[in-house]
């Protein structure tokens, strides 16, 4: 026994039988304390929080009981905020790369804000003044990609994107091309009603606190919650079935449990002929131009119809074909007919079920792994629960119809899905697959079903475009167009005459048609190629493109500091923008340091990703909550004050003077068009804030949301809030709001003709453009009207014997992306990260847990310790994502577990397939949609060689502090806003 | 009298470890705080939480469950770390049944650390006096917060409510319910502790469904006369028998 206390020992007064320390006594004396309500950004939630100051500091930070996101709660991560607030990862002034250094040697000195802006107004200037596109901007998960979009666009680059097409494109596209509305932020699970939920491949970051709280309410009132994933952690630890499945085979069960759904006549048929084109005819003639198209018929179309309702059913009343939805008729779903003229025609629903014949429960067996006895008894319990308990809600509704109904019904059956379906190579057709089976089940926008949030339900495919010209890039000009849009079929690629890609990443080329989101995955290797051209700066905000963010990072790292043969680096500028000393910061040649959640405000648009709930749209605000810490500068009044510099028609004047004070003065003033009363924020508008959605600009708006705890909410009307895809009343509302430009009906799409579109095309049928020779064949084959399971292209490709395994990544809850280790309490739970292995697979490889081990793939291979795993499907290997970090890097000392023990899986995955025969590579992605198939990868394990380091390979030169850091200190004692306070070095 | 106590839903936690990092914001900058980290930015880091959250894989492939288990101290009702305590440090609250540390008194000896069976004490490196969960009893009486507000910091944050916080000696209390009604039980009994602190199991949801339900006579095959019907070349009496 030591007592490392002695002095104090006899200070002490033993014998007193009171005790000494009063914990009610306040810890520090006369305190001045304040609470200020704002949104929280520790991950994309967007929690209301409260943050208590004590003297200035931070107190803690707890959830806002009155907010309709969280309700009080609040996460790890948000209870962490302050450990990033005074993270000593934190960049603190603006940095340009030493003259005379080498990129990424960490060289940094401080340049003024004034210089920075000179330099890149400069820069920008003259690129903007010959060819924009030279210029690329491309953002992390940052929340503001309606303003970076509007920057991008004004600048007049088509070289933007966010980080979505290597997130989660495929669960947005996949599902807004099918039923109008995604999962997160454009929906999901009614919980409250439902019954039955089932979820899929969910990474646990995502939706987090809303999930949470949703998740529990169900179980405890009895709600049955099944988990499909390979792993098992997080939500689906409390679910009461857990169906361990192969990666990348999801589609292949949701196709047989859509035959085993319609073998049964477990389908809600009324659902199915009202709202979705099931009943529509086919034109079947091979022959014929519309092969595969619905057959239209004469109805004039009205100005300005998006989709117009002139499709044909073959009626069983009448037992001839009739205009859609014509009072009394009813149509045919099996079947084939014959038009007058003699065109074979058949219904969609027909084809669904012809394409799904072969897709039996005992084939999908083979694939999944999952039993063809437990494949039926899911889509039993599936179809049973949606019909035999459904719901009926005392609420009268209107159909775009005009139908008057006197009740909403629906069938509690739900689901949620994220990465685990999306990030693989046929993830858009396997969430297709999804999005049909939930329609089967007569789940959409229903209650206990998939409910919508505005501003979603949209048209199929929504209105927005991108310019489908090269002429849309002109000097000095705005970009003639959307830089992200939704193709609706060939004409609308953004290509050149020669079918060639517009933009950097190749994006609504022939290569990746849907890339909704862009291929942020792609950029640094596209531009380090040129192909298909060069580029001059590229900037990046909020994005570790040097790491976790970035495929075949090790490859990639060199590509950003390679050079030309006059010496240049192959990618000439490179600016980046974030809070945090991070892998990509080292690569940058200026570094522009952002503010934290807490110093800034921001806005959770409608023009973005708002946070509307299933009875209406919301929307909130972050405000100030500290000053700005060193030199930092909020990325939005960066771009405002550079829009404003270089003369972007939005940010000026048509005198070319400066049109906005700052960011909030931009938030509230600005508008879609002049006049059109449509802005950043849809509360408190008008000028005194009597108007919703729509209104003139108020000047006092910022003070409305703070007031209001920093959020909008606007209920809908009950009868609004339900079957908004064809919901008269909401539509009209939507309309008149000006969150769409149409009303009419939107059909679920369980047949795509979208996607026919390009198939056609790609056969030499279509009167649309048609893709080059050597891309017609991949068009053809993946752009299928109807949903098909293919294996992974990666798969396909690897020697399946030599590389056994899957491997796949997901992320904690307690971390987002890559943020949190510079975060001192968030690394304590999760410092460095294993492979997990199934301890069978282990014991075959002769690995004993805890072992250090190489995992390998055909293209590189990883060092890193082994852990045994009993909640893992035994053909694959996983791991935490982003826990792995370089050395030195986020301000860790370069001996931190995280470089050490921790290890990031990116190394061996490739963001670009093989070769092809011509030598071209594709991304390594999905040949619809552009995503990153992050979970295509096949690998192997063995145990690493007795003598090798116990370290994680590989290993980088440990990165530097940069000017304007705090050390690290080796204590950490934090004490907010009082004289306990003890950081000792 | 009354024992104030958190009742942990096993059925509902699902690790996020929300109740791990509230406890420590609130606690660091209140009574007991500062809680201390030792190495926060560099090897091995290590430092005083009053809660944590250990998962566990129980079974075998596939037959395995993966099991969330918060744990901190679990205010017992006869708390093996108050007598042998030398300085008296450790007491238990007449008022509530709050165990506490004097953080005064203590001379950091770690005998406690020693008695408890739960490994509840995080001793502080940098204070050397030990520290544990105080169910925040610097808020949960505190006039100035609301009173839906003054409750432990991690019954607060939970995302799940998995954490139900009351008196277990009133029967009609939220969590004397529950551990009455969702089978709640006490931590290794048999070390006689008596622990204030319940959890309250899984359960879980099962669906039956009988083959004569998956037919109706509503079912929309027949509607669209597709209900499968028999093959006329099946097998038959007919093929042996002619009676």
């Amino acid at each position: 026994m030591c007592f490392d206390n002695l002095d104090n020992l006899a200070k002490k007064n033993l014998m007193s039988s009171t005790p000494l320390h009063d914990p009610f006594a306040p810890p520090v004396a006369d305190a001045k304390t304040e609470v200020r309500n704002t949104t929280c950004y520790m991950c994309a939630c967007r929690c209301g929080i409260r943050v208590h100051l004590r003297n200035g500091e931070v107190r803690y930070i707890d959830g806002n009981p009155n907010h309709p996101l969280n309700n009080g709660v609040i996460c790890a991560k948000g209870s962490s905020g302050i450990m990033k607030q005074y993270s000593p990862a934190r960049l603190t002034k603006p940095l340009r790369r030493k003259a005379g250094t080498e990129r990424g040697a960490g060289e940094f000195e401080e340049v003024s804000w004034e210089e920075t802006f000179s330099i890149l107004g400069e820069r920008l200037g003259k690129i903007r003044a010959t060819d924009p596109k030279k210029f690329a901007l491309f953002t992390g998960r940052d929340q503001m990609q309606a303003l970076t979009g509007l920057f991008a666009r004004q600048f007049g680059t088509p070289n933007y994107a966010a980080h979505g097409g290597f997130c989660s494109v495929n669960m947005a596209a996949g599902m807004i091309y099918t039923i109008g509305g995604s999962f997160w932020e454009f929906g999901g699970p009614d919980l409250e009603r439902s019954k039955l939920f089932i979820m899929i491949g969910t990474a646990e970051d995502h939706h987090s606190n809303p999930m949470k709280v949703a998740l529990s309410k169900f179980k405890r009132e009895g709600g049955r919650f099944i988990s499909i994933n390979p792993v098992r952690t997080g939500y689906s630890a409390i679910a009461d079935e857990w169906v361990p499945i192969r990666p990348g085979t999801d589609g292949a069960l949701m196709l047989a449990l859509i035959h085993e759904l319609i073998a049964l006549g477990l389908y809600d048929r009324d659902f199915l002929v009202r709202y979705t084109n099931s009943g529509q005819l086919v034109n079947l003639d091979a022959a014929h131009d519309e092969f595969g198209m619905f057959v239209r018929t004469e109805v004039p179309e009205e100005e300005g119809c998006y989709d117009p309702q002139n499709k044909l059913w073959w009626d069983r009343n009448t037992n001839k074909p009739v205009v859609t939805h014509k009072e009394g008729a009813d149509p045919f779903l099996f079947g084939e007919f014959k038009l007058s003229d003699g065109t074979p025609v058949k219904p969609a629903f027909q084809l669904l079920k012809e394409r799904v014949e072969d897709y039996t429960p005992e084939w999908a067996e083979q694939i999944t792994g999952i039993s063809a006895e437990t494949i039926r008894r899911l889509a039993h319990e599936m179809g049973i629960t949606a019909r035999d308990q459904q719901i009926e809600l005392p609420i009268a509704w209107t159909d775009s119809w005009g139908k008057e109904h006197d009740s909403v019904t629906g069938n509690p059956v739900s689901f949620h899905a994220m990465r685990g379906l999306a990030a693989h190579s046929n993830g858009f057709q396997t969430i297709r697959a999804l999005s049909i089976l939930m329609t089967l089940l007569g789940t959409i926008d229903r209650p206990g079903g998939f409910r919508h949030k505005t501003p979603f339900p949209r048209p199929i495919p929504p209105c927005a475009r991108t310019p489908n010209d090269p002429r849309a890039v002109q000097p000095n000009s705005p970009l003639d167009g959307m830089a992200l849009g939704w193709p609706s079929d060939p004409d609308d690629l953004f290509v050149n005459a020669d079918g060639t890609p517009v933009r950097i990443d190749k994006a609504f080329s022939w290569e990746y048609p849907l890339s909704v989101h862009g291929l942020m995955h792609n950029v640094i290797t596209n531009a380090w190629r040129g192909d298909p051209y060069k580029i001059d700066t590229l900037l990046l905000f909020m994005a570790n493109m040097a790491w976790n963010s970035s495929m075949n990072t090790s490859e990639v790292r060199k590509m950003l500091v390679d050079k030309e043969e006059d010496g240049g680096y192959k990618i000439p500028f490179i600016v980046v923008c974030d809070a945090f000393h991070s892998e990509t910061t080292a690569f940058a040649d200026l570094i522009l340091p952002d503010t934290t959640y807490l110093e800034r405000h921001d806005v959770m648009s409608m023009l973005d990703r708002p946070i509307s709930e299933f009875d209406g749209p919301v929307d909130s605000v972050r405000i100030p909550v500290l000053p700005p810490t060193g030199e930092c500068k909020p990325f939005q009044e960066v771009l405002i004050e550079l829009g404003t510099r270089l003369k972007l028609p939005a940010f000026v004047t048509k005198e070319g003077q400066r049109k906005y004070r700052n960011y909030p003065d931009f938030i509230v003033n600005w508008e879609t068009a002049p006049g059109s009363g449509i802005g950043f924020l849809s509360g408190w508008r008008g000028k005194g804030g009597e108007k919703t959605m729509r209104g003139e600009p108020n000047p006092n708006q910022w003070e409305m949301y703070a007031k209001n705890d920093c959020v909008h909410h606007y209920k809908l009307p009950r009868s609004y809030q339900f079957m908004r895809n064809w919901n008269k009343g909401y539509l009209e509302w939507s309309q008149r709001m000006g969150i769409t430009r149409y009303a009419e009906p939107i059909l679920i799409h369980l047949y795509s003709e979208v996607l026919q579109k390009f198939r056609l095309a790609a056969q030499g049928k279509s009167i649309t453009r048609q893709p080059p020779a050597h891309l017609a064949k991949r068009v053809e084959t993946y752009f299928d009207p109807l949903p098909f399971y293919y294996e992974p292209l990666e798969a396909q490709t690897s020697d399946k014997l030599k590389y056994p395994l899957s491997a796949l990544t997901q992320r904690p809850m307690a971390m987002y992306h890559s943020w949190d280790s510079q975060n001192a309490w968030l690394r304590q739970i999760h410092s460095h990260n294993y492979l997990y292995v199934n301890s069978r697979t282990a014991k075959d490889a002769g690995i004993a847990d805890g072992d250090w081990i190489w995992v390998e793939s055909q293209w590189g291979k990883v060092r890193c310790m082994a852990s045994y795993s009993e909640s893992l499907e035994p053909g694959t290997v996983w791991t935490w994502n982003a826990i792995g970090k370089a050395a030195g890097a986020w301000n860790l000392t370069p001996d931190a577990n995280e470089s050490q023990q921790g290890f990031l899986l990116n190394h061996i995955i490739s963001e670009e397939l093989p070769a092809q025969a011509d030598g071209k590579r594709f991304s390594n992605s999905d040949p619809i949609t552009g995503q990153a198939a992050w979970y295509d990868v096949r690998v192997r394990i063995y145990k690493a060689e007795e003598g090798e380091p116990e370290q994680t390979s590989p290993q980088f030169e440990p990165l530097k502090k940069y000017p304007g850091m705090k050390e690290h200190p080796s204590w950490l004692a934090y004490f907010g806003g009082g004289k306990k306070k003890d950081n000792a070095k | 009298m009354t024992q104030l106590a958190l009742v942990i839903d096993l059925n509902v936690c699902v690790g996020c470890h929300a109740c791990v990092t509230s406890c420590k914001e609130w606690n660091t900058s209140g009574s007991a705080g500062p809680l201390c980290d030792e190495n926060p930015y560099g090897a091995d880091p290590t430092g005083t939480f009053f809660n944590r959250v250990q998962t566990f894989e129980i079974g075998q492939y596939p037959n395995s469950e993966t099991l969330h288990f918060p744990k901190s101290c679990l205010h017992c009702e006869d708390p093996p770390c108050v007598p042998v305590c030398p300085t008296g440090a450790s007491y238990k609250r007449k008022e509530d049944g709050i165990v506490l540390v004097d953080y005064d008194k203590c001379i950091g000896c770690k005998y406690c650390t020693w008695a408890c069976p739960y490994g509840a004490r995080e001793f502080d490196e940098k204070a050397k006096v030990m520290k544990k969960c105080t169910l925040c009893v610097d808020r949960i009486y505190d006039q100035s917060l609301d009173e839906i507000d003054r409750k432990p910091s991690c019954v607060k944050a939970c995302p799940t409510s998995a954490r139900l916080f009351g008196d277990v000696h009133d029967p009609e209390s939220e969590i004397s319910k529950a551990i009455r009604e969702d089978g709640g039980y006490a931590l290794m009994p048999e070390w006689g502790t008596h622990p204030a602190n319940h959890y309250l199991p899984r359960r879980k949801t099962k669906l039956k469904i009988h083959n004569d339900e998956l037919e109706r006579a509503d079912n929309p095959l027949k509607v669209d006369g597709l209900l499968p019907k028999p093959n006329k070349n099946d097998p038959s009496m007919d093929d042996v028998s002619a009676w």
